[in-house]
């Protein structure tokens, strides 16, 4: 028997897994460039990595192996094989909790996507918890995932959906934060960093003044965890969502993360196979966390592929993605406003902004642009309004 | 390059900048919304209809190029035709987008409307060359199903 991670583990030649970004060395963007197949199949400029991100060989390899290798449905069998897939779907738990500085493994809950996660809270805790005139509030920046089901939330439980507006730099001013959320917010829900104007919003702030009116804090991290450290316990956010697949991970992978004691609190979201404990004809006690909120046989593929994913973001270190992404930032901005027919939704301060640029071309329609670039190999999100190009560690400036 | 120089014609710039069709139309009896929520594109179609001739037909509403100069083509496209002929017109259109019909002579009755052949090649974009002529088809589903047809 081979020795290996788990007890039947199979160890795996450690040259297959060595790639263009090597450990210990100083990783340049041409190197992470080469991490990305598609950039060399396609000839493409990719600045959509806000709607999703390209993904490195390292987690192909990793989804490839676990098919070829040890694919098997976890927590069910007795057999070695689904012992090593549950071993591996449980240390990519504790490797995700470790990732954001989570206490306990079981706050980590896999979901489909940040979407489902935040459906979770709204229909587990919010449809559960709030009365007539509570308030829920949000800021008028969330993603559609974090506002339509808190419409639903407000008409089922007669409770009030009030809004947190920006100001002309396209941020929430501190007095906005002050004025919306009031004695009767039972729930605060907020974006990291917007999707749409790149706004990196003051959510230590924002979940302090909650907890100080006694309401809970949703975080929506999706589009901040690719590009900054996330500490949830130093944040001391209530809730946190994600999505697999904008950090480098495979589609259909989602987090949520919740403090246990109000996870504990909560009932299931969907009911099914492997959430139970005893199942009579009538009722059901349910298991403990995390399993009671992932009924049904998971995503594994998409939980290895996420724990290749963060290897690969700690093996670049935060550190270095800030680096090229503010000197990819800083050259953008200084380029892009000198053209005068562009009109820029850009917060005037650097520090507050992250990696999505959104623009109009004056007189000239979204998607017309879109199809324009399009067929110069750029890929780029148009919007109704807004065109947004998001850079991730992988654009260089030669694509700019 | 072909697909998009070819579909960003003089003809279809000139009804997206600045179409005649774009207005009010004060004695309308027909009027259809056409949306396409993933690009916000909003069109509202009204025609006068008078003993089964479309007599005038007008929009307003907002989108991108492709979608106001579709709907403005086929407008004039439409304008003084019969329901039936109107009728076979956006069954052609509709087809040759979606490349079900190619017969070059079968399209010659789309007259302008020919000029986003080209968009059947571009799969992003059919929804704004259809929107209109989706618009208009609901319009007349809904005028069948109130007389009884």
């Amino acid at each position: 028997m081979q020795k290996g991670p788990g007890p039947f583990c199979t160890q795996f030649d450690k040259k297959q897994f060595i790639y263009n970004v090597k450990e210990g060395e100083e990783m340049n963007i041409d190197d992470i460039r080469k991490d990305f197949p598609i950039l060399e199949n396609r000839k493409i400029a990719y600045l959509d990595n806000s709607a999703t991100t390209q993904k490195p060989l390292p987690v192909l390899k990793k989804i490839d192996e676990f098919y070829k290798t040890y694919n098997a449905n976890v927590h069910r069998g007795a057999y070695s094989l689904s012992i090593e897939a549950s071993e591996r779907y449980e240390n990519a738990r504790s490797k995700i909790a470790k990732f954001i500085n989570a206490r306990f493994p079981e706050e980590i809950i896999f979901s489909k996507n940040a979407t489902e996660s935040l459906n979770l809270i709204a229909y587990s805790y919010g449809l559960e918890n709030l009365k007539k005139d509570d308030e829920i509030v949000i800021s008028i920046m969330e993603h559609h995932s974090n506002l339509v089901p808190w419409q639903k939330v407000a008409r089922v439980t007669g409770s009030k959906l009030n809004y947190m507006y920006i100001n002309d730099k396209f941020e929430i001013a501190d007095e906005e934060i002050e004025n919306k959320i009031t004695d009767r917010t039972k729930i605060v829900g907020i974006t990291h960093i917007s999707n749409a104007l790149g706004t990196i919003n003051n959510i230590e702030k924002i979940i302090k003044y909650a907890h100080k009116k006694g309401a809970i804090v949703i975080v929506d991290a999706a589009q901040s965890i690719p590009h900054m450290k996330i500490d949830v316990q130093k944040l001391d956010t209530d809730f946190l969502v994600f999505s697999g697949h904008k950090m480098l991970a495979p589609l259909g992978i989602g987090v949520l993360y919740g403090k246990r004691e109000i996870l504990n609190k909560m009932s299931p979201f969907i009911m099914g196979g492997d959430m139970i404990e005893y199942v009579h004809e009538q009722e059901t006690t349910f298991a403990p966390l995390p399993n009671k909120f992932e009924a049904g046989t998971q995503n594994i593929e998409g939980v290895i592929g996420l724990d290749a994913a963060i290897d690969y973001i700690e093996k670049i270190g935060y550190d270095k993605i800030q680096e090229i992404e503010k000197d990819l930032i800083s050259y953008a901005r200084s380029k892009l406003s000198k053209l005068d027919f562009l009109e820029l939704y850009l917060t005037p301060n650097e520090d507050n902004h992250s990696s999505v640029i959104s623009f109009n071309i004056k007189g000239i329609h979204p998607h017309d642009v879109a199809s324009i670039l399009d067929q110069e190999g750029v890929c780029i999100r148009s919007r109704k309004s807004l065109r947004t190009t998001s850079y991730e560690i992988f654009k260089n400036r030669f694509n700019l | 390059m072909e697909d998009l120089t070819e579909v960003y014609n003089e003809l279809i710039m000139e009804h997206s900048m600045n179409s005649y069709n774009k207005k009010e139309l004060k004695d309308a009896n027909y009027s259809e919304m056409g949306h396409n929520p993933n690009c916000g594109d909003e069109i509202k179609l009204e025609m006068k209809l008078d003993s089964n001739v479309i007599k005038d037909m007008a929009f307003v509403g907002h989108g991108c190029a492709i979608s106001q100069a579709s709907t403005s083509i086929m407008i004039d496209t439409l304008k003084g035709k019969t329901l039936d002929e109107a009728k076979e017109i956006i069954k052609t259109f509709i087809g040759m987008i979606k490349r079900e019909i190619t017969d070059e002579k079968e399209l010659e009755k789309l007259e302008d409307a020919i000029a986003f052949k080209n968009v059947s090649n571009m799969p992003a974009r059919v929804k704004c060359a259809l929107l209109a002529w989706h618009t208009i088809e609901k319009m007349l589903e809904k005028k069948d199903e109130n007389n009884g047809k």
